[in-house]
């Protein structure tokens, strides 16, 4: 052991050396600037647009892979749209964990000048405001949070929509009149979700009952793929998810049948058994944001939550097995959500105990949907 | 024909760790060369790439260290177990119930100030992730149930508990629902260096490492430590009280441990929530053993490591590199590492005859 530990000590000290050597160099020219760009910032308040001549940089800032085929890809998406555009220069950091290591990646971003950071997870927003403090010049959006700043505003979509009209298929195609959902955590935008499903299966099913089982997790393919076969033994013939990946879809499909997909049309993970998904479409948005940003139109401060009417949600294209009939109905109401008429969280609505909520003809405020941590009558399952 | 076999070393090769060490490196880059040049990206722009977003950067360094803080706490105190051949597995959870107890201390007495504050969060802290070790250790002591197992098993309930406590009774009622406590008042917050981003959580990893190098290098306790090691019936065999020390090497690692949720929660995050959990009880796990056990190669090991986790990302920022690249290269680096340490005791020859 003496023989390591000596080594290892010498080791210790050679390398520390080199690395501070090597670093000391460095380090001058960065402090002074990093002084340079500090003193323009504290004067400018307002967020001028960039100089026309100037490329706007455009960073996103993802919780998991893009190749998920759930959340990360939705956003990434839209990532693509905005990278297209001609006076953008855009680039994005993958598989970042929620907490420190997201301070430290988003304030590399403002570091290098980024005109405008998407930040696209809940965990972020502590991060992101910290950062956006420090950084006034810098424009920040937060998705799915609910703090903001002068320079930082945040935006996420009504997937309670999309979640209706999938909640609508489902209730029509189930035999059993019990359709499973695989969901990641209990917080308002994942009860929300479960709330509006149900609220459309029974809209067109009266006896359909949705059955809820968390997995404390928003990404592992096979424990939301074990989730996912808990309900099917419990009865279940419509798999839904609140989850990043294929997983839950794929168990579905051994099973012989049908599953709700959600980010993302993950039809090419289950054919057999995909009848349609509720899908992020942040294209329209992101590129709007950069527009804003260039034109010089864009304003912190402002907490935007878009439904199907702006294009950000959506319903997938639905699978060969879903009739006709079924269709004319969710597409009836798809209709009325595009046109702008949100009738989702329209009394009478009851909670699980049988307590009405919302009376008849009365709609559930947004601050409610936004703080919501009950089930409504039909779900199976406890919010905690 | 000439041909090679493995021959074993009369003696550990002298100055071999260092060789291992270098050579390994320097086989992980080149493999991550080929690796970049597969993807039709430019090697020498990745090279570049990663200079600055590591030690050619200020910022990165400190970064670097930041994030080395807590990898450091838990290592060291996973190598305290370990060099008494307790196979603590349990620093994830005792990191949780570090946290744990500084967010109570934190929520409980958020008038007091800060000089009073902080120390009775760290003590709260070490107390709730020592304890949470000593479980373990009674029951291999009394029950004689593998540590290996529990500790382990302890883990999940250690993040279930902190799981209860954000998403139920210390939920911040201003957060939507979401799973957070309140924000720590500013006298629970643990804050930066003078200028610099770094924390008062650098000095604590000074402290800890070199009060734990002084105490195995100085003090009859630590003597008996490396001993009792040797197993149980050594110990016993040279009138060491081996119950006693398994109980305080498990109450030390897991204090350690606990010190890191601590210092993770006041100084990093504000507050307790649970992407707190980052996996680094884990991480110190590999970390310890790259180490070989010994404090200072374990500051090494852990600062090491946090720069190449920080360099990747700026590797992802300007090349677009996957973040998958960055975990490919870890494991490159610990897989090689540890399969070169094979010829600290064994050499290739030349076969005789």
């Amino acid at each position: 052991m003496n023989v390591f530990k000596s080594m290892g000590a010498k080791l210790a000290v050679f390398c520390l050396g080199a690395a501070l050597t090597l670093s000391l160099a460095a380090c001058g020219d960065q402090k002074a600037e990093q002084k340079a760009a500090d003193k323009p910032a504290v004067e400018a308040k307002p967020a001028p647009a960039p100089a026309a001549d100037k490329k706007i940089k455009v960073g996103f800032v993802y919780v998991s892979p893009i190749g998920d085929a759930g959340y990360s890809y939705a956003h990434h998406q839209g990532q693509k749209a905005v990278a297209a555009l001609p006076f953008v220069e855009s680039s994005f950091v993958e598989s970042v964990p929620e907490g420190a290591d997201s301070e430290r990646v988003i304030t590399n971003m403002a570091r290098k000048d980024f005109d405008l950071v998407f930040t696209t997870s809940f965990g972020y927003m502590d991060s992101t405001l910290k950062v956006a403090k420090e950084f006034p010049k810098v424009r920040f959006m937060h998705c799915s949070g609910f703090k903001t700043a002068e320079n930082m505003s945040n935006y996420f979509g009504r997937m309670y929509q999309a979640r209706y009209l999938t909640g609508m298929v489902a209730g029509q195609m189930t035999k059993k009149n019990i359709l499973g959902y695989v969901a990641a955590f209990p917080i308002p935008e994942v009860i929300r979700g479960i709330n509006a499903f149900t609220l459309g299966a029974r809209s067109v099913n009266p006896q359909a009952q949705v059955r809820v089982v968390w997995t404390k997790t928003w990404y592992d393919p096979a424990l939301e793929k074990d989730a996912a076969v808990s309900l099917l033994d419990v009865g279940a013939d419509v798999i839904a998810q609140h989850q990043d990946s294929p997983g839950p879809q794929e168990a579905a499909q051994q099973r012989g049948v049908y599953s709700i997909g959600y980010n993302s049309d993950m039809s090419a993970f289950a054919p057999k058994a995909h009848l349609t998904a509720a899908v992020w479409n942040w294209a329209p948005l992101y590129v709007q944001t950069v527009e804003e940003v260039k034109n010089g139109t864009w304003k912190g401060g402002q907490a935007i939550w878009g439904g199907m009417d702006k294009g950000v949600v959506d319903v997938a294209p639905y699978g060969p097995m879903v009739p006709d009939a079924v269709k004319a109905k969710v597409e009836a109401k798809r209709a009325e959500l595009k046109a702008g008429t949100d009738t989702v969280f329209m009394g009478p609505i009851k909670d699980q105990a049988g307590k009405e909520r919302y009376a008849a003809g009365q709609k559930a405020p947004d601050a409610d949907l936004l703080g919501m941590t009950w089930f409504v009558e039909g779900v199976v399952g406890t919010t905690e | 024909m000439p041909a090679l076999r493995v021959i074993k070393r009369d003696e550990p090769w002298r100055g071999g760790a260092l060789a291992i060490v270098l050579g390994a490196l320097a086989f992980s880059l080149g493999a991550g060369i080929l690796m970049l040049a597969a993807q039709g990206k430019s090697p020498v722009q990745g090279a570049v790439v990663l200079w600055q977003g590591t030690f050619g950067n200020v910022f990165a360094l400190e970064d670097a260290l930041r994030k080395s803080v807590p990898i450091f706490l838990c290592s060291l105190g996973v190598a305290v177990a370990f060099r008494m051949q307790v196979w603590n597995i349990g620093a994830e959870g005792q990191f949780a119930l570090g946290a744990i107890g500084a967010t109570w201390a934190a929520l409980t007495f958020p008038g007091l100030p800060k000089i009073v504050l902080l120390p009775v969060m760290f003590l709260a802290a070490l107390l709730a992730g020592g304890l949470w070790a000593l479980i373990p250790a009674w029951l291999k002591l009394k029950l004689k149930v593998s540590e290996i197992i529990t500790t382990l098993m302890l883990n999940y309930i250690a993040i279930l508990l902190l799981d209860y406590l954000v998403f139920g009774v210390w939920k911040d009622p201003t957060s939507f629902g979401f799973p957070m406590t309140p924000e720590f008042s500013p006298a629970a917050i643990l804050g930066p260096i003078g200028g610099t981003r770094l924390h008062w959580g650098f000095a604590v990893c000074l402290v800890a490492g070199v009060g734990l190098w002084a105490f195995f290098r100085f003090t009859l306790l630590g003597y008996e430590l490396k001993a009792g090691g040797e197993g149980a019936r050594v110990a016993r065999y040279a009138g060491l009280p081996y119950g006693f020390l398994v109980g305080f090497v498990m109450t030390v690692s897991g204090a350690l441990a606990g010190l890191a949720g601590c210092v993770e929660t006041s100084a990093v995050l504000g507050r307790l929530q649970p992407s707190l959990m980052a996996g680094y009880g884990y991480t110190a796990i590999v970390v310890a053993w790259l180490a070989r056990l010994e404090p200072l190669p374990i500051a090494l090991a852990s600062f090491l490591l946090a720069v190449l986790r920080v360099g990747v990302e700026n590797l992802q920022l300007e090349m677009q590199i996957p973040a998958a690249y960055g975990m490919i290269m870890e494991g490159l680096i610990l897989l090689s590492v540890l399969a070169g340490q094979f010829f600290q005791t064994f050499r290739l020859g030349r076969r005789e005859g």
